[in-house]
């Protein structure tokens, strides 16, 4: 029954929400702003951030700051096409904008495992 | 200086004479201390008998005169004429509801609905009368107090989307008094209400819009309510999931 795993995708909607509002900001700071304007110094060359970004901890951070925001926006996308009035199929929503998160949530994985 | 009038736009329908509603003018003496719940009173008893409303207490207590006044779920015992004074005010039946007759409401689907939560205390084993009254402490009422407050006005209806677009959704002011009993030390009855409470028309289809409490008149946060209620079936669900053998 799909009422029964509403749960489920409303924890990682919850997760996803507290992630996107909490670390999203300080990581685009970070990267999007301090260190692309140069204001880090030689802090962040290429070099460090890529040593930085590959310990497991790090990995670990950046999977859980891409895959629960994609699973957030997942659930906000298919209530905001349900209320569009795509209601006749309300599986097929839930499919595609789950498995979307779900699938980049996949390659968001085998990205950091690899490099 | 003439005295001031202000004017109300009634909407009118009365299906026996005509199937398409219709919004009359009134022009009434504008008084200070008047809520528009006074003005349509003057309405019926000086211009126009056949005006149907509903209305009891007239002091935000019965939940009987909510209507859309100016296009915002309100009690009209609690909106006053000078709120709107020198403009006209428009009076329109509550949102998302079947018209009966004028401003007067269909109230069925919500009292089905409130029936469906059991929002009583249930007991597993009532304690015997001699055994004295259930007693609490200041902090188990307050757990649950704010969510007694609802008068079943129904303007949290009126003003949420997701009922306007899905009248299945059991809705703000059912969840809220489902969380009112949940959240009663004396009250044993949670699992009776959970397979209402948390099917797919009850509080997953809320979307936190937050309207319901914006429009309620007793600050009950019915919204609050659902995430609470949200969070709590979560819960449940990991448990029983991570934990079959562990029972409920």
């Amino acid at each position: 029954m799909a009422g029964t795993r509403e749960p489920f995708w409303w924890s990682l909607f919850a997760a996803g929400g507290a992630v996107a509002a909490l670390l999203a900001p300080v990581q685009i700071a970070l990267t999007g702003i301090v260190i692309a304007r140069g204001w880090a110094g030689q802090s962040f060359t290429y070099d460090r951030a890529l040593a930085l970004v590959s310990h497991p901890l790090s990995r670990l951070y950046l999977f859980v700051l891409i895959s629960l925001p994609l699973f957030h926006w997942a659930h906000r996308f298919r209530f905001t096409l349900i209320d569009l009035g795509l209601k006749w199929s309300r599986a097929l929503v839930a499919g595609v904008c789950y498995g979307a998160a779900v699938a980049g949530t996949i390659l968001a994985a085998l990205v950091l495992i690899r490099f | 200086m003439p005295d001031p009038t202000i004017t109300l736009e009634i909407f009118r329908y009365h299906p026996e004479q005509n199937e398409t509603p219709s919004f009359r003018r009134y022009e009434i003496p504008y008084r200070e201390d008047w809520v528009v719940l006074d003005a349509i009173n003057y309405i019926k008893d000086h211009i126009d008998g056949t005006l149907a409303y509903r209305w009891s207490c007239r002091m935000g207590v019965c939940g009987s005169c909510g209507m859309m006044i100016n296009g915002t779920p309100r009690l009209s015992c609690a909106a006053f004429l000078r709120e709107y004074y020198p403009n006209p005010v428009r009076v329109e039946p509550l949102a998302n509801f079947p018209v009966e007759r004028d401003l007067v409401i269909a109230l069925d689907d919500f009292m089905h609905k409130l029936r469906e939560v059991n929002p009583w205390l249930i007991r597993a084993h009532e304690q015997p009368l001699s055994d004295g009254e259930y007693r609490q402490t200041p902090d188990e009422v307050a757990a649950y107090k704010q969510y007694s407050m609802c008068i079943n006005c129904m303007l949290c209806y009126a003003a949420c989307p997701v009922y306007a677009l899905e009248p299945r959704f059991l809705g703000p002011a059912a969840i809220a008094l489902a969380q009112r009993y949940n959240l009663d030390s004396r009250d044993q009855g949670r699992s009776q209400r959970e397979a209402v409470l948390s099917s797919e028309d009850g509080i997953w289809d809320c979307t936190l819009v937050g309207e319901c409490t914006v429009a309620c008149p007793e600050h009950v946060d019915p919204a609050g309510a659902i995430q609470r209620a949200k969070l709590a079936s979560t819960i449940d669900w990991y448990k029983r999931v991570l934990m079959p053998w562990g029972g409920r």
